[in-house]
């Protein structure tokens, strides 16, 4: 890992742009700024191009020889499949209300970095190959032939892009960064320019089933783990069904929840409020992934990895499908996945088996957010709730991109942690929901390596927790993403230290006040809970 | 260099019917032929452009959602920002052309000590809002030239356009405010640094041909004036098909045609075809129901997934160890 600068250094940030023109300015590898490249093993395990040892530090990346036409091809086949792609080619009107929407520019003040010129580095090849006037002009129309320098630069940039989509919002026509970032992704992936932080993930998803490689017995460990802790914090031992046939549901979470605090806490939270509810479920060792990190490689990836969801669910004969707290996994979800997958006409429209509640919002996917879900329980006083529990946090919530951005998942997240604890404060208005800003490690980039640049993307999000955390002394950052739980905490560490990251679902489980269950004297964390009557005599 | 290399085309294009028509006497050429070519040129370009985007299928739903999404029903949702219909989409895409909302929501940034702040920055929206605007109804005031009898609402337009009656003629608030807004457009282009930065001479050059053509009206109508009669007669014979160049129009009228055509030309192959592409944004006019409906990606192909049997196949044993159930024994 490369060392970082201190926080302070970090933020002599200069937004003037170079004197060298874009086109004359060669990216350079610093390190701390880039992602170590795709491990052979992993591109042959998942049959993509061109495995070998190579670091894109390296002056030599060993393309194949055709690379070119490679990559001329992959764009002009993406061109004639994907409308989006051929008009945000084209559209652009350089006004520039998207350069300083990215948390990338803004933590870096690297021009480049502007959304903008993000997609410029893409279009100046795309006039230069695929219309008149950049053919006949050159580079007075904007245009520029593709060179090994150019695939770095695209590499550099398309790796410094979290596809969070914060620039839509603002451009006048939806241009949207994330599309082309994605596109220029796949292209780069057609001759074996990866980083490992996705590929090696994709590739244990698609054997185990899951990112981290866990095999099912160790899913079943880990889960009879928490199983234990929750008896020892409550009493109760909860019951963990797993491949069970027959359930109503089947539950789908990242798998990051089982592995990683504090996702860890989420799941127990997960756990409790199941077996509190007597829900009928089940996990499942083979879908035992929500996340997808196709989504930051290509489309076909997505694919591949996303099909075990469904095919799960009809193997094991659900009714339908609950989501557990993750980022991406929703988006690919709720923009993919019935169109990839589909159709999921084997399963049930699904419908809250305690309150009957209709989630006619996911009739098509049968797949529902558990925010969702827990908010209509608790509309419906299906839960026993004590917020004061919670009564030592004082919470934050961050909208993650792909919930908030690309779903609108506002109000289900808000309308559970204001149900389960008593201090909630928002950040400010331009940094939450549509506005959010990105953790700076999502799209496969949360990687040690890349600290440097996670900690400049993630500097903008980061702020608006100091500014929380300074006025009403925040000490929570609540989220609904596993890559943020991962990210979030080098963050918070690094610029807002005394502020701990958690799931919305570890907090619904430290206020439900479940049935038979002992005296609590500790949260879920193993703190102690705080004695409501000895809080005065501080 | 890309500001002076725009200037300097633009300063060509002013030169050229000055020359020819002032010298050589070429009415025919620029009255009539460049006219109907570049408007042809205009017509097939942008049909072409937009055929072109829309043989392109749109595989995946992908709006951005810009507010809460229609779930349960005791959660107020955001019928334009996250629409869940056609008519949501439809007022989505009203409010933007109309509009133009998300320049609306346009914040800046500053670093204060260190730290960054988001203020309101609406003075592009605003630039832009009156350019469009303007434009618009400079160009439907030109109806009058092109009708005969001129329908009654382009006369009340441009009474309320000239309502101020300064000077003689009546300057036209849109003319006024056409050149505000495009000198404003220009010059934070060359005054942001960033902006500069990713600034092309496909930016700067659409700039100054649009303020060669209001220029050149503006004196046309003020300073050097052109016999209006003759004008019209020339535009309307367009449209009738039997074009003649009546004598005398003066050569102001010749440039602000040119540049008129010149810019009627470069449309189509240049960014000012977001005009087109606005309407076909996927990330504006579609719905966000992907999960209530299914939607079809055209060119859907299988690929290799991993199946549950050859999962099973590799981690039988350890499952079944772990107690966990299997299909094959
Ligand atoms: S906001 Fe949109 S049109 Fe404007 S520069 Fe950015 S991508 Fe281009
Ligand atoms: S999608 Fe997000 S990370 Fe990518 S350019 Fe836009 S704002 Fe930046």
């Amino acid at each position: 890992m490369a060392k970082i600068l201190k926080p302070d250094e970090l933020t002599q940030i200069n937004f003037e742009p170079p004197r060298t023109g874009w086109m004359n300015t060669p990216v350079e590898f610093r390190p701390g700024t880039w992602c170590y490249s795709a491990a052979p093993k992993n591109l042959k395990y998942l049959d993509l191009p061109n495995p070998r040892e190579w670091q894109p530090s390296d002056a030599d990346w060993k393309l194949p020889a055709n690379w070119k036409e490679i990559i001329l091809e992959g764009f002009k086949e993406r061109l004639e499949k994907y409308r989006s792609f051929r008009l945000f080619m084209d559209i652009c009107v350089r006004c520039g209300a998207c350069a300083d929407k990215c948390h990338f520019f803004i933590g870096s003040g690297d021009p480049k970095n502007m959304p903008v010129l993000r997609a410029e580095l893409l279009r100046s090849v795309y006039r230069r190959y695929f219309t008149t006037s950049g053919k006949i002009m050159g580079k007075l129309g904007g245009a520029r032939e593709l060179t090994v320098d150019v695939l770095k630069e695209w590499f550099y940039y398309f790796y410094q892009c979290t596809a969070c989509r914060r620039c839509s919002v603002f451009c006048p026509y939806g241009i949207d960064q994330a599309e082309i970032t994605m596109i220029g992704r796949e292209l780069l992936n057609l001759v074996g320019c990866n980083i490992n932080w996705i590929i090696e993930p994709a590739a244990n998803c698609f054997r185990t089933g899951n990112h981290l490689g866990l095999q099912p017995h160790a899913i079943k460990d880990m889960l009879d783990f928490f199983a234990d802790d929750i008896e020892d914090r409550t009493g109760i031992r909860v019951e963990v069904p797993i491949n069970k046939k027959g359930a109503e549901i089947l539950f789908v979470t990242p798998s990051g929840d089982l592995f990683a605090d504090p996702g860890t806490f989420t799941c127990m939270g997960y756990l409790m409020l199941f077996h509190e509810i007597g829900l009928d479920y089940t996990w499942s060792t083979y879908a035992s992934e929500g996340g997808n990190f196709g989504l930051f490689s290509s489309h076909e990836l997505m694919k591949r990895l996303n099909a075990k969801i469904y095919d799960e669910a009809r193997r094991l004969g659900v009714k339908w499908i609950l989501g557990g707290e993750c980022g991406h996994m929703w988006r690919v979800l709720h923009q993919y996945m019935d169109t990839m997958n589909g159709p999921a006409d084997f399963l049930e429209e699904p419908v809250s088996p305690l309150t009957g509640t209709k989630f006619e919002n996911a009739r098509s996917t049968k797949m529902v957010h558990i925010t969702e879900f827990t908010a209509d329980l608790i509309r419906h006083n299906q839960l026993q709730l004590d917020p004061s529990r919670n009564d030592r946090l004082k919470v934050t919530f961050h909208d993650s991109c792909n919930p908030a951005r690309a779903m609108g998942l506002f109000e289900e997240p808000r309308y559970v942690i204001k149900k389960v604890c008593n201090h909630f404060y928002e950040m400010p208005e331009n940094t939450i929901r549509e506005q959010t800003f990105c953790c700076g490690g999502g799209a496969g980039l949360g990687t040690d390596e890349n600290m440097e640049m996670r900690m400049r993307g993630g500097f903008p999000r980061a702020n608006a927790v100091k500014f929380v955390q300074e006025k009403h002394g925040v000490n929570r950052l609540a989220c609904i993403c596993a890559i943020d739980r991962a990210t979030l905490h080098s963050l918070m560490e690094y610029w807002v230290p005394g502020v701990e990251v958690t799931g919305v679902h570890e907090m619904v489980a430290n206020a439900l006040m479940m049935k038979g269950e002992k005296e609590r004297t500790t949260d879920l964390r193993g703190q102690p809970l705080q004695k409501m009557e000895g809080s005065e005599d501080v | 260099m890309n500001v002076w290399f725009s200037l300097l085309a633009v300063i060509i294009l002013v030169l050229i019917p000055l020359g020819a028509v002032g010298g050589a006497s070429l009415g025919y050429l620029f009255g009539i032929v460049i006219p109907y070519t570049a408007f042809g040129a205009f017509l097939c370009g942008f049909i072409y452009r937009v055929f072109q985007w829309g043989r392109s299928p749109v595989p995946f739903r992908i709006p951005t959602t810009c507010g809460q999404q229609k779930s349960l029903p005791w959660i107020k949702a955001s019928f334009f920002d996250n629409p869940s219909n056609g008519v949501g989409v439809f007022g989505r895409m009203a409010l933007e052309i109309l509009l133009f909302r998300s320049l609306f929501r346009n914040t800046k940034v500053e670093l204060m000590g260190q730290r960054p702040v988001y203020g309101g920055a609406k003075w592009l929206w605003l630039a832009g809002l009156t350019f469009h605007w303007s434009f618009l109804f400079v160009l439907l005031r030109h109806l009058r030239f092109f009708t005969t009898p001129m329908p009654s609402w382009v006369d009340i337009l441009t009474k309320m356009d000239g309502f101020f009656e300064v000077g003689v003629p009546t300057l036209f608030l849109t003319d006024a405010a056409l050149l505000l807004a495009v000198a404003y457009l220009f010059l934070r282009r060359v005054v942001i640094p960033q902006l500069r930065y990713i600034s092309l001479p496909a930016d700067y050059f659409p700039l100054f041909l649009i303020l060669g053509v209001v220029l050149s009206g503006i004196l046309m109508r003020h300073f050097y004036k052109v016999d209006l009669f003759r004008v019209k007669e020339l535009a309307s014979g367009w449209f009738r098909f039997t074009p003649v160049v009546p004598d005398g129009i003066g050569l102001p009228f010749y440039v602000h045609l040119f540049l008129v055509c010149v810019l009627l030309a470069y449309f189509p192959m240049s960014k000012l075809m977001h005009m087109g592409g606005v309407f076909l944004s996927p990330t504006r006019n579609l719905a966000n129901n992907s999960r209530t409906r299914r939607h079809i990606n055209p060119w859907n192909y299988p690929v290799k997934v991993h199946t549950y049997e050859e999962y099973e196949d590799e981690f039988r044993d350890k499952m079944k160890a772990a107690g966990l159930p299997v299909e094959k024994e």
